[in-house]
C-alpha cells in the first residue's frame, strides 16, 4: 500500500519463497511496520485505528447476535428479549452492540472534526476525504437499518418517519418509498431487507475502509502543522511509534466505551423502545438515536416554503444537503494554508461549527415549537454558511500565521532547541 | 488485435462495429438482469392482495371512532356528530392549507368541503380516511388539537373534523382511500 520504495528483506527460506510469490508479508511490513509517519502527530490521529477497533467490534458482535435473532414481525421482538434473558452472555453482546454503534459515532465524529481543523481534506487527500464520507453514509445507513431490527416502537415509528423522507420527492417519491418498504406502510418486508441490507452494509464500509487507507498511504498522513514530510526527520517508523500510540488511545477508549455497556447501557437508547411496535399507535415523542439529532433539527428547521419547494421538501433538501455539502470541502476551502494552528479567524469559526453542530444535536431532542425552532433555523444557517461562505472567503482574507519551513523545525521550536531522545536514537 | 489495427484503418471496419454492436448488446443484457433484482423489493403479491377489507360499522355510534387496519396502515371511520359536521362546515375553502378534497371515490381535482371529503349526500356523519399524517407518517391523536379533529404529536399538525390540515408542516389533508358502503352497516374499504 506505500509509495513503492520497499524495505523489505525476507530473512528466512520460507519468506523468501513466499515473497516471490504472493508477497503479503511485504505488503504488512511496508503499510504497518517501516511506513513513515510523521513525528509530531497527536492523540486527534489516533482515531482512525479506533474506528477500524469499532468496525471489528461491530462486525463481531452482529455475527453472533444474528445466530440468536429472527428477522420477523411476529418473532423479532421477543426473539431480542431471548437475547437479553436466555441467550448466554446475550446480553453483554448485545450491549456492546448497541453501545458500539454509539461509540463508532462518538469516533467518527472526532475524526471528522480532526480533519476539518487541521485541513486534512485538502489537496492532494481529496479523495481519501470523499472515500471517509462515503463511509460516513454507510455507517449512517446500517445504524439506521439496525435500530430497526429490536421491533419496538421507536425501531417501528423511526423507520416510518425517514422512509417518509422520500415521498416528499416530486412524482416519484411513493414508488421510491414502497420500493424501500416492500408493502404500503413498515411490516414484515421491510424488517425482512433491512436485516440482509445490515449485514451487508458493514462489509461494504470494510470495502471502502480499505480503499480510504490505500489512499492515505499514497498521499501519507497530513500532521498538525498541516506541512508535508519534507525529510527522514520528519517521521518516525509506525511501528513502534504509532502503533503503541494507537493502542494506549484504543485502550482508553474501550474504558469509557466500556464503563457505558457495564454500568449505563441503556442511556443512550430510548425507554419506547422496550415497547413492542404498534403500528396504530404512535409515541408521543419520536426522535432518533443521538448521532442523527443535528440533522433532525436541520430537517425540522424548514417550516416555511421557499420558492416552488414546500416546506416538507425543504426540509429533506436541507438534511440531505448538511451531509452532501461534506463531500465538496475539499473544493469550498480556498485557503493555501492547511492547518487551523496557523489560521487565527478559521480557527475560532471552526470551534464556533463545533458549538453550533452540538447545539443543533440538543435542538433536535426538544419538540419543534415555540423558541426551538426560531434557535434550529439559527444554527443550521450557521451550519451552511460556515462551509459555503466562511470557508471560501476567508480563505481570501485571512492572514496567516507564519509557518515553519519543515516539520522538525516545527517539532524543535516546540521543544525549545531540544531534539527527542527517539529522534536522536533513530539518526544515530 | 495484432493482425489488423483498426486504429489505421480511414472507415470503421466490420470489425469496429461488431464490437460496439456486441458491447452494447452486452450492457442491455447486464441491465435487463439487474432489473429482477430491483423488481424484487416492489410490494410482492400477497402484500397487494390484502388490497380490500369489509368492516362493520353497526356499533359504531355518533361522536365513535374506529381504527381498522388496512394495507397495514391504519383507517379511522368516525361517526361524526352534528357539531363537528357544522364546524366542518363553516370553514370557507379559501381558508385552507390544502384545498384539494384527496378524496380517491372522487376526481382529483375535488374541492375540500366538507361533503366532499365525508361519504356523500345523505352519509354526512361517515369520515372514513388514512389515518396518517400526511407530513412523515405519524398516526395522529383523535378530538385533540386546535380544530377539534386531529393532532399529530409527532411535528405539531393539527387537522380540522373533516381531517382536513389546517396548521402545521403536513402538506395535505388526510388522504380518504376508495371505498363504498356495500350495506347501510358494511363499508368495504380498497
Amino acid at each position: 500500500m506505500s509509495g513503492g520504495h520497499s524495505t523489505y528483506t525476507p530473512k528466512s527460506g520460507i519468506g523468501r519463497w513466499m515473497d516471490a510469490r504472493l508477497p503479503l508479508p511485504r505488503l504488512v511490513y511496508d503499510s504497518f511496520v517501516a511506513y513513515p509517519v510523521p513525528r509530531n502527530l497527536n492523540y486527534a490521529y489516533t482515531f482512525g485505528g479506533i474506528l477500524t477497533l469499532m468496525l471489528a467490534v461491530q462486525i463481531l458482535t452482529g455475527i453472533v447476535l444474528a445466530m440468536h435473532y429472527a428477522p420477523n414481525t411476529e418473532l423479532a421482538f421477543a426473539s431480542v428479549e431471548k437475547i437479553m434473558r436466555d441467550v448466554n452472555s446475550g446480553w453483554l453482546l448485545r450491549y456492546l452492540h448497541a453501545n458500539g454503534a454509539s461509540f463508532f459515532f462518538v469516533a467518527v465524529y472526532i475524526h471528522i472534526f480532526r480533519g476539518l481543523y487541521y485541513g486534512s481534506y485538502k489537496a492532494p487527500r481529496e479523495l481519501l476525504w470523499i472515500l471517509g464520507c462515503i463511509i460516513y453514509l454507510l455507517m449512517m445507513a446500517t445504524a439506521f437499518m439496525g435500530y430497526v431490527l429490536p421491533w419496538g416502537q421507536m425501531s417501528f415509528w423511526g423507520a416510518t418517519v425517514i422512509t417518509g423522507f422520500f415521498t416528499a420527492i416530486p412524482l416519484v417519491g411513493e414508488w421510491v418509498q414502497q420500493l424501500l418498504l416492500g408493502g404500503f406502510a413498515v411490516d414484515n418486508p421491510t424488517l425482512n431487507r433491512f436485516f440482509s441490507l445490515h449485514y451487508l452494509l458493514p462489509f461494504m464500509i470494510a470495502g471502502v475502509v480499505v480503499l480510504h487507507i490505500w489512499a492515505l498511504h499514497v498521499t501519507g498522513q497530513t500532521n498538525p502543522t498541516g506541512i508535508e514530510v519534507k525529510q527522514k526527520t520528519d517521521t518516525v517508523n509506525f511501528t513502534p511509534y504509532a502503533t503503541i500510540k494507537d493502542s494506549f488511545a484504543m485502550v482508553v477508549f474501550l474504558f469509557v466505551f466500556l464503563y457505558f455497556v457495564f454500568y449505563i447501557p441503556g442511556y443512550l437508547g430510548h425507554a419506547d423502545n422496550s415497547i413492542e411496535a404498534n403500528p396504530l399507535q404512535t409515541p408521543a415523542h419520536i426522535v432518533p438515536e443521538w448521532y442523527f439529532l443535528p440533522f433532525y433539527a436541520i430537517l425540522r428547521a424548514i417550516t416555511f416554503n421557499i420558492g416552488p419547494i414546500d416546506s416538507k421538501l425543504g426540509g429533506v433538501l436541507a438534511m440531505f444537503g448538511s451531509i452532501a455539502v461534506l463531500f465538496v470541502v475539499p473544493w469550498l476551502d480556498t485557503s493555501k494554508v492547511r492547518s487551523a494552528v496557523y489560521r487565527p479567524w478559521y480557527k475560532l469559526f471552526f470551534w464556533l461549527f463545533v458549538v453550533d453542530a452540538i447545539f443543533l444535536g440538543w435542538l433536535g431532542s426538544k419538540p419543534a415549537e415555540g423558541v426551538y425552532v426560531m434557535l434550529a433555523q439559527a444554527s443550521t444557517f450557521y451550519y451552511f454558511a460556515f462551509f459555503l461562505i466562511i470557508m471560501p472567503v476567508l480563505g481570501l482574507i485571512e492572514t496567516p500565521r507564519r509557518l515553519p519551513n519543515s516539520i522538525t523545525e516545527a517539532v524543535l521550536e516546540k521543544n525549545k532547541g531540544e531534539a527527542p531522545a527517539s529522534a536522536q536514537a533513530r539518526e544515530g | 488485435m495484432s493482425d489488423i489495427d483498426s486504429t489505421k484503418t480511414p472507415e470503421p471496419s466490420r470489425r469496429d462495429f461488431l464490437y460496439v454492436a456486441t458491447g452494447m448488446a452486452g450492457a442491455v443484457g447486464a441491465a435487463g438482469a439487474l432489473w429482477p433484482f430491483i423488481d424484487q423489493f416492489r410490494p410482492d403479491a400477497s402484500t397487494r392482495a390484502l388490497a380490500s377489507i369489509q368492516v362493520d360499522v353497526s356499533a359504531v355510534e355518533p361522536g365513535m371512532s374506529i381504527t381498522v387496519k388496512w394495507r397495514g396502515q391504519p383507517v379511522f371511520i368516525r361517526n361524526r356528530t352534528e357539531a363537528e359536521i357544522e364546524a366542518a362546515q363553516e370553514v370557507p375553502l379559501d381558508e385552507l392549507k390544502d384545498p384539494v378534497a384527496r378524496n380517491d371515490n372522487l376526481p382529483p381535482d375535488s374541492p375540500a368541503s366538507d361533503v366532499d371529503r365525508s361519504a356523500g349526500e345523505g352519509r354526512e356523519n361517515w369520515l372514513v380516511m388514512i389515518g396518517i399524517c400526511t407530513h412523515l407518517g405519524c398516526v395522529p391523536l383523535g378530538t385533540a388539537g386546535d380544530f377539534g379533529g386531529w393532532f399529530c404529536p409527532c411535528h405539531g399538525s393539527h387537522y380540522d373534523t373533516a381531517g382536513r390540515i389546517r396548521t402545521g408542516p403536513a402538506p395535505e389533508n388526510m388522504a380518504i382511500p376508495a371505498y363504498e358502503f356495500i350495506s347501510d352497516t358494511v363499508i368495504q374499504i380498497g
